[in-house]
This record gives C-alpha cells, sequence and structure tokens, in this order.
C-alpha cells in the first residue's frame, strides 16, 4: 500500500497489522474458502439445488415472513419513536430501556417462550384461538411473530434520534405558513424521518431473512409451510449434504448483500439531502 | 413552543395506547412467561434444574466463549477504530464493509462457513487433523463461530465516535513527544470510553445469546460441546420444559442486567457533553 | 457599494415605495420610542403603487430604476446599482395600476408584493384576521376602532408582555410599538429575551400576560397561521426534501391558492430575489446566502403584512454578511413591508434598522431611532452597549466636569476624546488633559489608541493622517462629553469648560 502522504500519527503498523490478521482470519479466509468450495457444485448443481421444490418454498415462507415483519415493525417501530421522543407520560423511560430486549436476549430464550405464550394453550394463543379461531404458534403467524419480536428494536433506534435531532424550526415554519398538523407530519417531518425508517426497515427484513434460533421453536417447521430457509441450510448440513447446503447459503448471501446495498445507497442519498443544513 | 407542537389530543392517547400494548405483548409477556414457567412450582425445581451439572458445564462454556469473543473482538475494534480512523489508505472503503458482513450473514450461514473452512470438506482440514486440532464439533469452533458472530459490534460503536472527534488531540500529544501506546491511552481512551463500554456490553450480549452460528458448529455433546442456549434447546425439545425455562431465566437475568447496564452507560454518556454513544 | 442614506424615522417613507407621506422630520425632544403617525396607507398592493410615481429622490437614489440588477452580488456590481430597482415583477392583479416588467424602465417602483391575483386583502387568503382591517391604519374596522384613536398608528404593538419559563422570566413587562412599513430591530445581548419577544409576535409562543396586536387586532390567541405574518428562521428551516419552488409555494398550497396562480407568484418572488433558474434545486445545493433568500421568497409568498426575521445574519459567514444585510435592506424597504429583526449584533442594527428596540435581562431598556439611542439613552445600560463605551468611577477629577456628584459614574463613548496631535497648537489647552498613550491598534481606517489619563483608561480613534503617536508618548486629549448615570438613568453631560461646534448628535441628516 503505497504511503501517498506521510502519516503522523503513529501506530499504523501494529493497528493495520492486527486488523489486517484478524480480519482474515475471521471474516475473509472462511467466506472466500466457502465460495471457493462451492464452486465445486458447479452452476449446474447450484441451480438444481436452489430451483427444489422444497427449497424454494421455505425461500418464499422466510421472505413473505420477513417482508410481514418488517412492515410491521416500521408501523410500530415509528409509532414507539414518536410516541418516546414526543411525549412525556409514565413509564415512557421504562419503555425506552426496554426497546433493546430482543438484542439482549438469546434467541432461543425467545423462542421457546414466544412458542409457549401463542400455543392454544398459552397466554396469547388462548384467547386468540377461543375468540377469533387464529392459531399463531406453528403457522406462519408465529414466524411473523418471532422475527416481529427479533426485530423491534432495528426501527425504532434508526428512527428515534433522528426524531430527537429534529429541529422545531422545520414544523414551526410549516405551522406559521398553514399547514395542519397532517400537513406538517406528511410533507414536512415524513420525509425527514422516511430515510432512517427505510433503513430501519431494511435492516430489519435482512436480520428475519437470516433468523433462525427464534423461529425454529415456534414454526412447527412444517416443509413447505412453515419451513424456513435457514432450517434448510441446517437439515441438509446435518444429512452432510454440504454442497447443497452451501449453495442455499449462497443464495442468501447474496440477498444478504443487496440488502446492505441498498441501505448503504439510502444512507448516502439521505446524506446528501442533508447537506450542510 | 406551546401548545401548537402538543399535537391532537385523541391522536396522542392512541399512539401511548398502542405502545404499551405492542409492548406487553411483545416483550413483557415473553420475560414474563420465562419467569414464569421456572418458578410455575417453587424454587427448588428451578434450583435444581440449574445446578444439574450439564446445565453448569453450558453455563460454563457459555461464559467462556462470551469473554473470548468480547476480549477479542474489543482488541480487534481498537485496532481497527483506530487504522480506519486515524489513517488514509488504500482499500479503507473495503475494510469498513469488511467489517459489517458478519452483520448482515445469518447465524446458520456464519456456522457453515467456518465448517466449510475447517471442517471435514474444509481445506484446512488435512492441516489440523496432522496436528491433532480440533475446530469443528468442539470448543475451538465455538469460539470462534461467536467471535464471527459479534465481530462488529465495538468496532461499530467506537469509530463513529472516533471520526467526529478529528485527530487534533492525537496530534497536539504525538508533537508533544508521545508514543503510540501512551497517545492511545491516554488522549484517545478517554473519549471513546462510553462508547467501548456501549460496544462490549451488545458484544456480551450477543455473544451469550448466539444461537444458530454455534448450533452448527457445535457437535451437541451434552457436557462438551453445548451452550447454555444449545443446552435450552435440547432440554425443551425433550419436553423437559421446566428445566429449560429455568435455564432460559439465568439467561433472562442476564438480559436484564446487560440491558440496566446499556441504559445506565447511555443515561451517563449523554450527560457527559463530551461525546455521544450513537 | 453606494450608500443609500437611511431614512430617518418617519421622515424617508418614498424609500418605501408607497404613496408619499406627509414628510415630517423628527421633532427633539419626544420620548424615545414614539415615531410620528405613519401616513394612511394601507397595506401595499399593485393597487397602491402610483403608476410611474416617482419616488422621493431624497434618498439619494435616482428616481426610476435604470438597467434590471440586483443588489445582490453575483449579478453585477456587490452593493448593486442602487438605482436598480425593479424586481420584475409587478404583475398586476386586477385594476392593478402597475404595469409589467416593462415598468422597470419607466420608473414606477417596483413593489415586489406583485399579486398575480391576490388582492391585497386577500394577502392571507385562509382569512386569518378577516375581522382586522389591512395594515389596520387605513380604515379603521372593528378591532380598529380602538387603534384608531391612539396616536402612533402603530402596526404592531406589544403592551405589558410578560413570559417566564418555569423560574426564568425572558420578558418582563415588555411595550413597544412599531408604524407601519418601519424595520425595527430587537438589538440585545444573548439571553436578553429578544428571540422570546420575537417567537410571541409571531405566536410561537404564548405570552403569560399583557397583549400583542397586529394592525390594531389582539392577536394573543390567534393561531400563527392566522396572523399574518412571514417568519424568517435563523437556521432558514428550508424543506430539505422539497424543491426551492415547492419551498416557496407551500405556503399559498397551504391555502389552497390555485395552482396557475402558484406558479405565478412563486416565479415573482424568485425573480424578486435573484433566484431564477433555481426552482428545481433542493435547498442542500444551495450556498448559504442562497437559502436565506429562498427562506425570505417563501416567507413573503403569501404575502404577509408582517415579516419577522430571527438573527437573519447570524448563520452567514463574515464577508458575505454585509452584502446580504445591504439586500434585506433594500428588499425590505421597496416591499414596504412591516419587519421586526433579531440580532445581537450593534453595527448590524444600527445600520439596518428604522427602530431599534434594546433589551436586556427580559425588559426593553429604550426603543427608537439608532440616533436617538446613541444621543438620548435612556439608561446607563443602553449608554454603556450603544457604541464602544468605557465606563469611568467617578469622573469628577477630569477637567470640566468637576460639577459631577461624588462617585459617579459615566460612559464616554471613543469619539467623545479628542487627541491632540503632537506639534500642532492645541485649541483649549486650559481645558486638556495630560494623557500617556498606552497602546495604538492599527483598525484599517485609523488608529485606536488607548490612553491613560489621571488613573482612567480611555479609547479614542486617531486619524492616520495626523503626525503618528507612539506608545509611551505623552499627548494632550480633550474630553468633550459624557453620559453620566444618574439613578436608572443617563444624562448627557457636557464639558462645561468646552464648546465644540459640532454638539455631539444635534445634526440634521
Amino acid at each position: 500500500m503505497k504511503r501517498t502522504r506521510k502519516k503522523t500519527l503513529p501506530g499504523f503498523g501494529i493497528t493495520m497489522g492486527v486488523t489486517l490478521a484478524y480480519a482474515s482470519l475471521i471474516v475473509l479466509i472462511p467466506m472466500a474458502s466457502m465460495a471457493v468450495m462451492s464452486a465445486d457444485l458447479g452452476l449446474a448443481g447450484f441451480w438444481r439445488t436452489v430451483s427444489d421444490a422444497r427449497t424454494l418454498a421455505a425461500l418464499k415462507v422466510s421472505f413473505l415472513c420477513s417482508l410481514a415483519a418488517a412492515l410491521i415493525n416500521a408501523v410500530s417501530g415509528l409509532a414507539l419513536a414518536w410516541v418516546i421522543v414526543r411525549y412525556r407520560f409514565p413509564l415512557r423511560r421504562f419503555i425506552d430501556g426496554l426497546i433493546e430486549l430482543p438484542f439482549a436476549l438469546p434467541t432461543a430464550v425467545a423462542g421457546i417462550s414466544l412458542t409457549v405464550l401463542t400455543t392454544d394453550r398459552g397466554w396469547v394463543g388462548k384467547p386468540l384461538f377461543e375468540l377469533l379461531g387464529v392459531r399463531i404458534a406453528y403457522t406462519q403467524l408465529g414466524i411473523i411473530a418471532a422475527i416481529t419480536f427479533i426485530t423491534i428494536p432495528f426501527v425504532v433506534r434508526t428512527v428515534q434520534p433522528v426524531l430527537e435531532q429534529l429541529s422545531p424550526d422545520y414544523e414551526e415554519a410549516g405551522l406559521i405558513l398553514g399547514a395542519g398538523p397532517a400537513s406538517v407530519f406528511f410533507r414536512i417531518v415524513f420525509p425527514e424521518i422516511l430515510p432512517a425508517l427505510l433503513t430501519g426497515f431494511s435492516l430489519a427484513f435482512a436480520r428475519g431473512l437470516g433468523e433462525y434460533g427464534s423461529v425454529i421453536f415456534i414454526a412447527g417447521n412444517i416443509p413447505f409451510r412453515t419451513e424456513i430457509a435457514p432450517l434448510v441450510i441446517m437439515s441438509k448440513l446435518e444429512q452432510f449434504n454440504y454442497d447443497e447446503a452451501t449453495a442455499v447459503a449462497l443464495l442468501m448471501l447474496v440477498c444478504s448483500f443487496v440488502i446492505m446495498f441498498i441501505v448503504n445507497r439510502l444512507q448516502v442519498r439521505a446524506a446528501s439531502f442533508a447537506g450542510e443544513k | 413552543m406551546d401548545g401548537w407542537r402538543r399535537g391532537n389530543g385523541t391522536l396522542r392517547v392512541f399512539l401511548i395506547a398502542f405502545s404499551f400494548v405492542f409492548i406487553t405483548v411483545f416483550l413483557v409477556l415473553p420475560l414474563c412467561q420465562v419467569l414464569w414457567k421456572a418458578f410455575e412450582f417453587g424454587f427448588r425445581p428451578f434450583w435444581e434444574s440449574v445446578s444439574d451439572q450439564y446445565a453448569l458445564k453450558a453455563l460454563k462454556l457459555s461464559v467462556l466463549t462470551t469473554v473470548a469473543a468480547v476480549i477479542c473482538n474489543t482488541a480487534f475494534g481498537l485496532c481497527a477504530a483506530w487504522a480506519v480512523t486515524r489513517f488514509s489508505f488504500r482499500g479503507k472503503g473495503f475494510l469498513i464493509t469488511l467489517i459489517d458482513i458478519p452483520f448482515a450473514v445469518s447465524p446458520v450461514i456464519a456456522g457453515l462457513v467456518f465448517i466449510m473452512t475447517f471442517g471435514r470438506l474444509g481445506w484446512a482440514y488435512p492441516f489440523l487433523s496432522a496436528h491433532d486440532i480440533k475446530i469443528v464439533f468442539a470448543v475451538p469452533g465455538l469460539v470462534l463461530a461467536t467471535i464471527f458472530v459479534t465481530f462488529p459490534f465495538v468496532a461499530r460503536e467506537i469509530i463513529p465516535v472516533l471520526t467526529a472527534r478529528g485527530t487534533d488531540e492525537e496530534e497536539a500529544a504525538v508533537l508533544m513527544g508521545s508514543g503510540f501506546f501512551t497517545t492511545f491511552r491516554r488522549v484517545t481512551l478517554p473519549h471513546i470510553r462510553w462508547a467501548l463500554l456501549y460496544g462490549v456490553i451488545l458484544c456480551t450480549a450477543r455473544a451469550m445469546g448466539e444461537f444458530g452460528a454455534v448450533s452448527v458448529v457445535s457437535g451437541h455433546l451434552r457436557g462438551r460441546t453445548n451452550t447454555l442456549p444449545l443446552h435450552i434447546e435440547i432440554l425443551f425439545r425433550e419436553y423437559h420444559t421446566l428445566q429449560s425455562f429455568s435455564a432460559a431465566a439465568i439467561l433472562v437475568a442476564t438480559a436484564v442486567l446487560i440491558l440496566v447496564a446499556r441504559n445506565i452507560v447511555e443515561g451517563i454518556s449523554r450527560k457527559d457533553a463530551d461525546y455521544y454513544v450513537r | 457599494m453606494c450608500v443609500s442614506p437611511k431614512p430617518s424615522s418617519g421622515g424617508m417613507p418614498g424609500a418605501r415605495g408607497t404613496a408619499p407621506f406627509p414628510a415630517s422630520s423628527p421633532a427633539p425632544g419626544k420620548a424615545p420610542g414614539e415615531l410620528p403617525p405613519a401616513a394612511a396607507a394601507p397595506f401595499r398592493g399593485p393597487q397602491d403603487s402610483p403608476a410611474g410615481g416617482a419616488r422621493e429622490s431624497g434618498s439619494g437614489r435616482p428616481a426610476g430604476g435604470g438597467a434590471r440588477g440586483s443588489a445582490f452580488p453575483g449579478h453585477g456590481a456587490p452593493g448593486g446599482d442602487c438605482g436598480a430597482m425593479s424586481p420584475g415583477t409587478g404583475t398586476g392583479g386586477p385594476g392593478t395600476a402597475v404595469p409589467g416588467r416593462a415598468s422597470a424602465v419607466s420608473g414606477a417602483p417596483g413593489l415586489g408584493i406583485g399579486t398575480s391575483g391576490l388582492k391585497p386583502g386577500d394577502s392571507a387568503p385562509a382569512g386569518p384576521e378577516s375581522e382586522a382591517p389591512r395594515g389596520g391604519a387605513a380604515s379603521p374596522g372593528p378591532g380598529g376602532a380602538k387603534a384608531a384613536g391612539e396616536a402612533a398608528r402603530a402596526h404592531v404593538s406589544l403592551e405589558g408582555v410578560n413570559k417566564s419559563f418555569g423560574d426564568f422570566s425572558a420578558a418582563t413587562d415588555v411595550s413597544f410599538s412599531l408604524p407601519e412599513g418601519t424595520l425595527g430591530a430587537l438589538l440585545g445581548p444573548s439571553g436578553s429575551g429578544k428571540t422570546t419577544i420575537l417567537r410571541m409576535i409571531a405566536g410561537l409562543e404564548t405570552p403569560d400576560g399583557g397583549d400583542i396586536r397586529i394592525g390594531g387586532t389582539r392577536v394573543n390567541d390567534l393561531h400563527p397561521s392566522r396572523r399574518g405574518i412571514g417568519f424568517v428562521f435563523q437556521n432558514y428551516a428550508l424543506f430539505r426534501y422539497m424543491t426551492v419552488f415547492d419551498n416557496v409555494a407551500f405556503g399559498l398550497k397551504m391555502q389552497k391558492v390555485p395552482r396557475a396562480a402558484i406558479g405565478e407568484r412563486v416565479r415573482e418572488l424568485l425573480a424578486l430575489t435573484s433566484m431564477e433558474g433555481l426552482e428545481r434545486r433542493y435547498p442542500g445545493q444551495l450556498s448559504g446566502g442562497q437559502r436565506q433568500r429562498v427562506a425570505f421568497a417563501r416567507a413573503l409568498a403569501p404575502s404577509p403584512r408582517l415579516l419577522l426575521l430571527d438573527e437573519p445574519f447570524a448563520a452567514i459567514d463574515a464577508k458575505v454578511r454585509k452584502e446580504l444585510r445591504s439586500w434585506l435592506r433594500d428588499m425590505i424597504s421597496r416591499l414596504g413591508i412591516t419587519s421586526i429583526f433579531v440580532t445581537h449584533d450593534q453595527s448590524e442594527a444600527i445600520e439596518v434598522a428604522d427602530l431599534v428596540i434594546i433589551t436586556n435581562g427580559g425588559r426593553v431598556e429604550q426603543a427608537g431611532t439608532p440616533l436617538e439611542l446613541y444621543r438620548d439613552p435612556a439608561t446607563p445600560f443602553v449608554a454603556r452597549f450603544v457604541g464602544e463605551s468605557t465606563v469611568l468611577e467617578d469622573y469628577g477629577a477630569l477637567v470640566g466636569f468637576e460639577g459631577a456628584p461624588r462617585g459617579a459614574s459615566c460612559a464616554v463613548r471613543p469619539e467623545f476624546v479628542h487627541v491632540c496631535p503632537p506639534g500642532e497648537p492645541v485649541q483649549f489647552g486650559n481645558s486638556s488633559e495630560d494623557a500617556i498613550v498606552e497602546s495604538v491598534s492599527f483598525r484599517g481606517s485609523s488608529l485606536e489608541l488607548r490612553l491613560r489619563v489621571k488613573g482612567y483608561e480611555l479609547t479614542s480613534f486617531y486619524s492616520l493622517e495626523h503626525a503618528p503617536v507612539a506608545p509611551g508618548e505623552r499627548v494632550k486629549v480633550l474630553i468633550y462629553r459624557v453620559y453620566a448615570f444618574d439613578g436608572g438613568e443617563a444624562r448627557l453631560v457636557n464639558n462645561s469648560r468646552l464648546s465644540s461646534q459640532g454638539n455631539g448628535y444635534n445634526f440634521v441628516i
């Protein structure tokens, strides 16, 4: 690496060294070797695996359930962030502190807990089933519920800082110019928080696609109905079907990277609007 | 701005009510459920489950992997943050993206990746078996997988703070003759301590709770390669509900501790006008 | 930059581009804060502009615009071409007497608030103050009946306004009034309550007590959008996700003005603020000065009758600030709209405003023209605050001021202290003081001398044309006058042994 500029600060050698070594060992090499090893499969093999009916069904389940969960969280997360930032009411700080629970709680614990909660005899499952005939555990609804739980913090925590830092000037300007509260929200405030909302949504969606621990308990894992993509990978692994597991994994990786890329673009675009303010 | 901003009264009530309901259903109830199921029959059964030898070994293993992951990732996070924010070099963008990769990867895939590298089919296998090193289906594999999954946490918290801070103070120190470690310890570290602490907390939480990746890499050998979440899984699947929830209650306790710690750190860092955590 | 002398109080209505006021000269000795009644001039609209009316040339500007330039740099000479008056607008509403763009040449004062279909009475078509007559001064409407009795036909008036935030009182017993068409400045140190006062006028804060009237109507309980005001924020608050066009159009859109009318009006305003061609840009792509102009255009779009500006130049770099200042001054005087701006920068207020209201600790110390503030400061604070004063304690030791009570303080301005150039004969030698020059600083156009006189430290400006002085030199100084502090008041006290030909501030512009 060319030194185009004399480094005034010390420590370049050692920090770069450690960083590179570590990053290679932990991330780069394993990821690369997976790509390399899966090349053995060949394009035909890859396609065959991926287009297998059961795999496709699992991908569809993962995709749709994550999407639904991300949408639910987009709306709820926005409401939660709004309420926490803008209103004052008892227990507000409690709610604010509780938001990170899905990050702090192990996914397996969340999984078993949500399952028991939503079975036909559970605290939530029982009334829902008796009153509305709706089952949550062991259905796709259960998957959606679990993913929703896991991804609550994503939207709330990305929207919250934006709301907090939003200068009241914008809304005051709108008010003076004659905008009613609805106009102020939809025309002025919403565009400001939309980038953050989209980022949170995408992060939630990406996370939901790959979620394993909290979902497998509640899902029931019935192929073609409630089997999720990570489980497909897992079962192929258990059958020592490494090639096929890798193929599906690669596909999911590609999806994740695409989402990551989109999130990045969104952030860049939002930053360009913010300009220098 | 007084009344004009407070907004529509009905909307306000509705939103607050909605928030309470949502939080209760999704966050409070699951927590309560765990505690209920664990203590349903009193304290004794809970205690017995938790002091079961397999449970204890699983707990020990969880703690071990967590500590290892936190230490390694913190050291890495500090180095990476320093390298990335204090220097400009080719490939910096790539490195930053690299750091974010584990975030985007499903835990199961993370486990798979290590199997493909260090497992029987992995290219490193011949080398490893020649030296009789077991990684996959053994404790080292668990540690590696956990490290992978929690890789970005510390770095991601520190980097924005350091970027926003600028290099003035460090440059001033260096000009006055301070060496790398001294500068780092006395100038940089105080500024990032809350971000660092926050990252460590997040890393710990994730490491303790990691399930998917370790599930792939572990051999599910009771007492040997089971972390606590894996232990919980086995118990649940065998319908040992009480025991699994008892173990889960332990993790709930750690989760609550983590939440409290995080809130405290955030509260302190906010008061400290010098820097911010997020 | 061509300097247009600011009209003195009440005297230069022509600069406002309205029907000429009866000219009235400032009556000496009147209480500060009261301006002679503004002529009954209804709020502007094209109907009111005299077609081809020449503007009063007393302002020094050639009647009638010449080329279509603008006062804003980037379009020609910085500071502009003072004769360039036309905003290129004046598209008539029904019945307007103002010709279109061609008026630039014919000399019709470009008003800029051409209304393209909006009549002056509709300046806020949502019908904000249907109860208030336009401008308040012209025809007493229902609310105006009370105001009609007032001597000063105030367009904006505050009486006994109070506001506190918890324990902190931001404003206490604030009262002042502004006639129509005046450009007023709220000037004071940080935390003195000026922004709070502005926000209360706007309706963004509610006063705890007192009355705020705009156009004679009490507006305390009116929603901000119904007060007929335009507000320019310190950081502009331009809607970042809307184009310049949409930003400016926003107020009109909220009032459900038809699209075609919006389009015309926005284009008119963009032309007025020299922002044509930038409609499709986003605020993030504009420079600071450009953003300010868009903010200005946006505030003006709904044809408000009162324009409020919160530290409009605070966010601009110093270099651009001066140009923008005079641009704003030009613009406001052309439009003739009553305006109030908040600033902590003295020179800005003195240079730009017709009426300056000095605030301190939530109270109004004094309200008056810049000249009045300099000449007749009402309180020691004003005497100290305005200009670069030095406060002397127990000034009775100075020659010519022996009559001062013991222990009294006074404020001395550099312009009161005359340093006699060494080597030249000293007039009034008996009345002079001996001084030692402590330091000499170069100020660009003059030298600033710090002098020690009898233990006091004084500052004076010294022309570069005189014989140079060096630190440590002894010179003679004459102190012409001071502002003595007497209880809560400040009085002008002349040096009893000197009589200068000038008399301080008693001149007529």
